[in-house]
């Protein structure tokens, strides 16, 4: 198991006590598009309000993944990372917003680009790091590496290689949810190029079939490798992809924290109430390639400029809070700090702890 | 001159089953389409039809008879102008009466081919195993008479009984009983909630399956046949066979993956392929293949409770088998451990699901020329029992491997590397292999016969190592 760190500030309360956004999609049976006529744009919708609580610990939590993907890229220039490595750069909004939602022992699943998803379920952030330097501290020992990591604990099912494997895996959790009837709910991860899989449909199938409790969140960066959404997909809006099963889907401004979180709480809720599975199509942006090396030539420096400097989901948290007077620049600079002690901790842990055992090459293959 | 009307096959590997039902009786007149009986088998029932018009001169079969072969005539149809005279030319004289009982009885799969055909092969006729079903049964143990169908559903049932987690998914395994009969009954006991129908969706459900398992169920995912499972073999070498290693410990799979392997009969090369090399490559999965009815229940049972990922290969003639099954309350048999189906010091054969219907027939014939073949039924091929096919080979100095699938990179393949590396200097000829032939599985009768392995290749090679 992964050496236990420091937890990072209190979150238990999130989720909670917040007050509830507009639901005015939660129900009906039909796609449609939640945040208006252009989800790409930043949303100013006032009725997505954060409490002050909410907006730090969105604040921090993404700052984390920021900081952790930063470092891993430096790691993995250094060569202490091997293999792939896909960084979740300017996608952080999205795991963040739907992890408020959710309750203890919700599950969450996803594909290759995980790291994020780990450290929004509070997975620690040293075991990560030493699994992407194949350390023996590492959450799987250093025998899965960046894309297989799983935390029973943390209710996190991974880290999966095969684009559009962890849709029908999450799935079949939320199958075992309702086969325990025990009330919870399972996210499961997927990008815009995984929607095209064939396997995402038959899920969805069976999700609505048997009214399983699975909130499938379709994190549309916009690119499928280098492969733009337009030029792989006959549809592009990908919250219809549901239409033909009746789910109901609706594109969401996955740059904005609140408005994911809105979306995730009225998605939670009708999974939860037995109503089946709901598609949350989240409008994001990689700022990275698609992994270590694709220096990502099918898109402009500007266009990657402009989202950073406009959407950037943890500076528009940022000036809320300044703005708002939710804290001062020094609290601000307070948990920049923390948020650096985490990562460098982490990376001073990984880059120290030794390889796994050679004799680890032969446990964990039966039971 | 009268029509005969015939037993029809529900399936293709159908040989004979029961006149459950006449609806027509001596003297009705019937058309093109008229349903004129019921007949069933163990695990189906189907109307047949008339297919000519006239009047049912003669009734041929009783209602109620049993083991009727296929294409026994069963009633004359008379033509118009017709009358009973003309029946003393037709087929006449007193039912034929089932020589033996039925070997197997299938409905069809999804193929849909209802074709009747004639299956002439080591398995129509299964020689008895000699070898009690497992020497670890106490002595004086009850044996009941049981189909490898029968003891499958058995080992699933008391598993469900005895652990809630575990519960049965696919294609037809519910409301149709399973598209063999596997599952018959269970959804009566078990509900619906445990016995899943499932849609058309190998990959899909496949990996619901997983999923459940990852969460800590213990699914049984039944593939209507194997050659589906190819759709969904990502997630059962991807998903469930490497997670257990990946996630260092700490998460596995506990799932049974169970359904038809290899070829049935006349259902040609998609629906015939034999899979166990394929699933035996990959560490991090069991791979189990039983021949014998005791073997199904206590390997399945096994497998279920194993907690690995585990690839339950069974054979569709086979299901149809009787086998003795020892009465207890729990009987299990181990993975991975081989059994010694007959003694012998000339020859070792080793063979497993169905390849043992020829290995124990050849060894018959072989007796007869006075070699003594041991008959190793491997059961488990991954993990593979070595040490028992070495200790025979160092008694033998001679082996022959048998499979159904094809020799390249075939189970035979790693069973001569694994006897070359470990018993070379007590062979005393070259390992040889009689597989399936290197075609895709032709449709032909005539042709069919010639790809799969015989009792006579089996005979030949024996003789062949031993020298004579």
């Amino acid at each position: 198991m992964a050496a236990t760190a420091a937890k990072a500030a209190p979150r238990k309360t999130a989720g909670k006590s917040a007050p509830k956004p507009s639901a005015k999609n939660a129900s009906g049976t039909s796609a449609k598009s939640a945040s208006g006529a252009n989800a790409k744009s930043p949303v100013s919708n006032g009725a997505l309000k954060f409490s002050k609580d909410e907006e730090l610990r969105a604040y921090r939590d993404m700052l984390l993944i920021r900081r952790f993907e930063e470092k891993a890229g430096q790691l993995y220039g250094m060569g202490l990372i091997g293999g792939f490595c896909h960084l979740y750069i300017g996608q952080e909004a999205v795991v963040t917003g739907m992890q408020m939602a959710l309750e203890q022992g919700d599950q969450v699943i996803t594909g290759y680009r995980d790291h994020g998803h780990m450290l929004a379920c509070e997975m620690d952030p040293k075991g990560v790091m030493a699994e992407l330097t194949g350390r023996r501290g590492g959450y799987s020992k250093g025998k899965g590496g960046s894309m297989h990591m799983f935390s029973v604990e943390k209710q996190f099912y991974g880290g999966h290689g095969i684009v559009g494997a962890q849709v029908s895996l999450g799935t079949g959790l939320a199958f075992a949810n309702r086969y325990r009837k025990n009330g919870k709910v399972s996210l499961a991860y997927f990008g815009d190029g995984a929607s095209n899989q064939g396997q995402v449909y038959e899920s969805f199938n069976m999700a609505k079939l048997w009214k399983l409790p699975v909130v499938y969140v379709i994190e549309n960066n916009k690119y499928g490798m280098g492969t733009s959404l337009e030029r792989a997909s006959s549809t592009t809006n990908l919250s219809h992809r549901g239409a033909s099963f009746d789910i109901p889907g609706e594109q969401v401004d996955g740059m904005d924290v609140r408005a994911v979180k809105a979306a995730a709480d009225r998605a939670v809720k009708h999974a939860r109430e037995g109503n089946g599975p709901y598609i949350l199509e989240m409008i994001t942006y990689r700022y990275r390639g698609h992994s270590m090396s694709d220096p990502a030539k099918y898109r402009s420096k500007e266009e990657v400029q402009k989202m950073r400097e406009t959407h950037d989901p943890i500076e528009m948290v940022r000036k809320r809070i300044v703005d708002g007077k939710l804290a001062s620049e020094d609290d601000l600079k307070g948990v920049d700090k923390e948020v650096r002690d985490i990562v460098n901790a982490a990376a001073e842990f990984a880059t120290n702890d030794p390889e796994p055992d050679p004799s680890e090459l032969w446990t964990d293959i039966l039971r | 001159m009268p029509i005969e009307v015939l037993m029809p096959a529900l399936s293709p590997t159908m040989e004979a089953g029961k006149l459950a039902k006449w609806l027509k009786k001596e003297g009705d007149s019937v058309k093109s389409g008229d349903v004129i009986a019921e007949i069933e088998t163990d695990k189906a029932t189907m109307e047949v039809e008339a297919v000519d018009e006239g009047t049912l001169g003669k009734i041929l079969i009783d209602e109620g008879a049993e083991d009727v072969k296929v294409n026994t005539p069963i009633a004359l149809i008379l033509g118009e102008g017709e009358d009973s005279s003309a029946l003393k030319n037709g087929g006449s004289g007193p039912a034929p009466k089932a020589e033996e009982p039925p070997a197997k009885a299938e409905v069809e799969a999804k193929s849909g081919d209802k074709s009747p055909a004639k299956v002439e092969s080591a398995a129509a006729n299964p020689p008895q195993p000699m070898a009690q079903p497992e020497p670890d049964v106490p002595e004086g143990t009850e044996m009941v008479t049981q189909t490898v169908r029968e003891a499958l559903r058995d080992a699933m049932a008391e598993e469900m009984r005895k652990d809630d987690t575990v519960f049965l998914m696919g294609e037809e395994v519910a409301e149709y009983q399973g598209a063999y009969k596997v599952s018959q009954g269970l959804l009566d006991e078990f509900g619906k909630e445990r016995v899943i129908d499932t849609p058309i969706t190998e990959h899909g459900f496949a990996g619901v399956g997983v999923g459940a398992a990852l969460a800590g169920l213990k699914p049984i995912v039944e593939f209507m046949t194997f050659n589906f499972a190819m759709q969904a073999i990502d997630h059962i070498i991807n998903s469930a066979a490497k997670t257990l290693y990946m996630s260092g410990g700490q998460m596995g799979c506990s799932i049974v993956f169970r359904g038809a392997n290899g070829a049935a009969a006349r259902v040609a090369a998609q629906h015939s392929q034999d899979y166990a090399s394929w699933y035996s490559n990959v560490p991090g999965l069991t791979v189990i293949a039983p021949y014998t009815a005791a073997d199904a229940k206590g390997l399945l049972k096994s497998a279920i409770r194993d907690g690995n990922t585990v690839v339950f290969l069974e054979n569709e003639i086979l299901y149809g088998q009787s086998f003795p099954v020892p009465k207890l309350d729990d009987y299990v048999v181990p993975i991975g451990k081989a059994r010694i189906a007959r003694p012998g010091k000339d020859v070792t054969l080793v063979a497993w699901s169905i390849g043992m219907t020829y290995a124990l027939k050849a060894a018959e014939k072989l007796a007869e020329d006075g070699i003594e073949a041991e008959v190793i039924d491997l059961r488990t091929i991954r993990p593979m029992d070595t040490e028992t096919i070495i200790e025979s080979v160092k008694k033998t100095g001679r082996i022959v491997t048998i499979e159904e699938g094809w020799a390249q990179s075939g189970v035979g393949a790693e069973i001569s590397a694994r006897v070359t590396e470990q018993a070379f200097d007590w062979l005393d000829a070259p390992v040889t292999r009689v597989s399936g032939k290197d075609v895709p599985m032709p449709y032909a009768a005539n042709l069919e016969k010639l790809a799969l392995p015989s009792v006579d290749e089996v005979v030949q090679a024996a003789k062949a190592v031993c020298y004579r």
